[in-house]
């Protein structure tokens, strides 16, 4: 199962690191991790997707709060949650295929950001189940590179986490 | 030059003000490139400074200061080279929870990331192994950070912080002004644990008639022995310990059943196996104690009491977390507790205790058993502290002295570090100079830091090391007999050097048992003499550590003696080992 950790975290050199090196020591597994700084600038927020059963998500949370840097940690459930990730996916292109891959960006609300001669670069933002199908959608044209920044979320309505 | 409660200093004095402040006496050490500056204003200070002969001496002696006094260790290190051979005490400290401050020094914050010479990235590589560690990259900071260094190792549950410090961070001038608070937003132990949890431990412990307390080494570092005894006796509970909680209840507490787990005695397992409570306190349900966990107490509701929440069902299902400070956490339950209904339980204890009591193989005349070398130490140094370092003699240790004070046992438990033992008697000695301080080592592990015996002699620290000289890596050696088909590979170390002459080319005082009548005196002449000394005692060279849970069993699934004796030395060739030490010894 997955969760969504929303991490609190000194705004420090070393800090990511001592993280990362945390979940390969204990042998917990990341499907992404996405780090910026907050409203306060002294505190960076780790928005980290973890899987693993409640055990381990429990272990998780108490072997981060352990690190001295952490602040704290919040297991954000996807109901109560806005989550979104951003994608840039570059596509091959030409006039055949140009129409139809506009077309597509349009009915998920992308943008297209570059277009070259044999290229278009989309960018779309969202959950990952609508990144996982624009991607699917794209593929028929041939993918060239893809990034993902990884999964930010916040907690709805006036509560912070 | 002072203004008000600030003065101009560099970096390197600033931070021996700051050792002062936080109440530092000693330092274990040894100089290098990068950490001059700091040894330079040391030289005018009052600090006590034990010079050791290898870096990890130092952070193993640090150790032992910081397990016989319950104060924080320090200990110090150049860069690079200097700070890597910390690594292995820094590891050690930190699984058995022990307060350590490690001083590194680091090449000037120019060359940082330039692969200089003796640069190595320090609080990279001990990020796995220290509870928090800083790179000072403004001398301004070094006060707070050191503040906070000894804030951390010291509370919650204790362990070791590195603070790496660049040599022109030593060299740089700030205003010197030492905060009187830590602010860690992110670091806030938890002392008291939670009333709502304790009443419902009593209660639990109230409908309990098989108790059973299992206390770690928690219990000692929280200073909590009092209290745990006081809970035993009040509800009526045997006691078992881990190898880290030894000597927080006296060994001869008509309440007490030994060590558990894999060397633990029978009673213990069988006790801990059968029971319908487990009080947990300051332990953490080790491998090496729970053995197969599917078939750990299948019966027993827990309460575990621990500082570190992670600890908590970490290994063990929890029924009754109580997240705290042992020493508070019990001094609470023991207002609410009665005496459970376990008289029945406890007579059924004894009479395992009656029926299976740790002994061990007597030899031929002789020869002598290293489990009575233990037992002579027992005797002949009631209120010593003992150190060991890692093998069979630790577990003969653990098994056959019989202590009376915490703090009295300690030993590498977590890493399992051969060559801890001198070095953490050092430490151990200097912390407590009013203490007989034994080393109980193995004539394998005693040469990982027998160098220390410089160090011994020249601060003139009277440490008793008593080698039990069975020429083989025996704890290894046991394994290859009992599961590899006796293949003893590479486990057998004729060749090791004569202890005796070792001690004295050292200037310290060297003797030798060769036979059980000899022990006694050469191990009180040792003590007597009030210099560094070796007792080399030559014994049984195939004894065994018994009983023993084979790795994976469960733990009431025991060896002992019994159902495996270990035939005297079957190989003949073997057996000349220690013929042949004697025979050596006699052409000299």
């Amino acid at each position: 199962m997955k969760h969504t950790l929303a991490v609190l975290v000194e705004n420090k050199s070393g800090v990511l690191s001592r993280v990362a090196s945390l979940f390969s020591r204990r042998g917990y597994n990341i499907d992404s991790l996405a780090v910026g700084v907050t409203e306060d600038p002294e505190i960076s927020r780790m928005t980290i997707v973890v899987h693993g059963d409640d055990h381990v998500l429990e272990q998780v949370t108490k072997q981060l709060n352990k690190l001295v840097d952490v602040i704290k940690v919040s297991d954000i459930g996807a109901d109560d949650a806005v989550e979104r990730e951003l994608a840039l996916i570059k596509v091959s292109a030409d006039v055949n295929t140009r129409a139809e891959i506009i077309q597509i960006a349009d009915i998920f609300r992308a943008r297209i950001v570059d277009v070259a001669p044999k290229s278009m670069t989309v960018e779309v933002t969202g959950d990952e189940g609508k990144i996982q199908a624009i991607e699917k959608l794209f593929r028929q044209f041939g993918i060239k590179e893809m990034a993902r920044t990884g999964k930010i979320a916040l907690v709805r309505g006036p509560k912070k986490v | 030059m002072t203004t008000g409660s600030t003065e101009k200093v560099n970096g390197a004095r600033a931070l021996i003000k700051c050792l002062e402040e936080e109440g530092v006496d000693t330092l274990f050490g040894y100089p290098g490139g990068q950490i001059i500056p700091f040894y330079n204003e040391l030289y005018d200070s009052n600090l006590r400074h034990i010079l050791v002969r290898h870096e990890q001496a130092a952070a193993h002696a640090a150790d032992g200061y910081a397990r016989a006094t319950g104060k924080t260790g320090v200990c110090v290190s150049t860069s690079g080279p200097g700070a890597t051979n910390l690594v292995t005490g820094i590891a050690t400290a930190y699984m058995d929870s022990v307060p350590i401050v490690a001083l590194t020094g680091q090449v000037p914050r120019f060359l940082i990331g330039n692969d200089a010479f003796q640069e190595a990235d320090i609080t990279g590589i001990t990020q796995p192994i220290t509870k928090h560690n800083y790179l000072v990259q403004d001398a301004k900071e070094l006060p707070r950070i050191v503040k906070e260094a000894f804030h951390i190792a010291s509370t919650g549950r204790p362990g070791p912080v590195l603070i790496d410090l660049p040599k022109d961070i030593q060299n740089a001038e700030i205003d010197f002004y030492y905060p009187d608070k830590v602010e860690l937003r992110g670091y806030k132990p938890t002392y008291k644990g939670n009333i709502q949890q304790i009443k419902r431990a009593a209660e639990e412990i109230a409908n309990s008639s098989m108790p059973i307390i299992y206390a770690g080494g928690g219990v000692i570092s929280s200073n909590a022995s009092r209290e745990l005894v006081e809970l035993a006796e009040t509800i009526n509970a045997p006691v078992t310990t881990t190898l880290m909680g030894i000597s927080s209840i006296p060994t001869e507490h008509p309440l007490y059943v030994g060590m558990l787990g894999m060397h633990g005695t029978k009673y213990a397992n069988y006790a801990i196996q059968e029971s319908d409570l487990i009080i947990a306190v300051g332990a953490r349900f080790d491998d090496r104690v729970t053995g197969k966990l599917e078939s750990f107490a299948p019966n027993a509701r827990v309460i575990h009491i621990d500082v570190d929440p992670a600890e908590i069902s970490k290994n063990v299902k929890v029924h009754i977390p109580i997240v705290g400070d042992a020493k508070q956490v019990l001094k609470s339950l023991n207002k609410y507790v009665k005496r459970c209904n376990s008289e029945a339980w406890i007579e059924k204890i004894n009479q395992w205790k009656k029926e299976f009591p740790l002994t061990y193989r007597q030899g031929s005349q002789d020869v002598v058993m290293p489990q009575f070398v233990i037992e002579q130490i027992s005797e002949a140094c009631r209120d010593a502290i003992i150190v060991t370092e890692v093998g069979q003699h630790q577990m003969w240790a653990a098994q056959f002295f019989k202590y009376t004070k915490p703090r009295t046992f300690l030993t590498s438990g977590g890493l399992g570090t051969m060559g801890y033992g001198f070095p953490a008697a050092i430490g151990a000695k200097v912390g407590r100079p009013d203490k007989t301080v034994i080393n109980v080592a193995g004539d394998g592990s005693f040469q990982m830091n027998s160098q220390e015996l410089a160090t011994v002699v020249q601060n003139d620290i009277p440490v008793v090391s008593v080698i039990l000289n069975n020429g083989y890596l025996g704890m290894v050696r046991q394994w290859q007999e009992l599961f590899y088909d006796r293949r003893y590979s590479h486990t057998y170390i004729k060749g090791s050097v004569d202890f005796v002459k070792l001690a004295e080319a050292y200037g310290a005082l060297g003797l030798r048992a060769e036979r059980p009548s000899e022990v006694r005196p050469a191990i009180e002449e040792a003590v007597r003499s009030g210099r560094p000394a070796v007792v080399e005692v030559i014994v049984e060279c195939e004894a065994n550590v018994y009983p023993m849970v084979p790795a994976g069993a469960a733990i009431n699934e025991i060896l002992d003696i019994e159902e495996h004796a270990d035939t005297p030395c079957a190989m003949p060739d073997l057996r000349t080992a220690t013929a042949d030490r004697l025979l050596d010894l006699e052409e000299h």
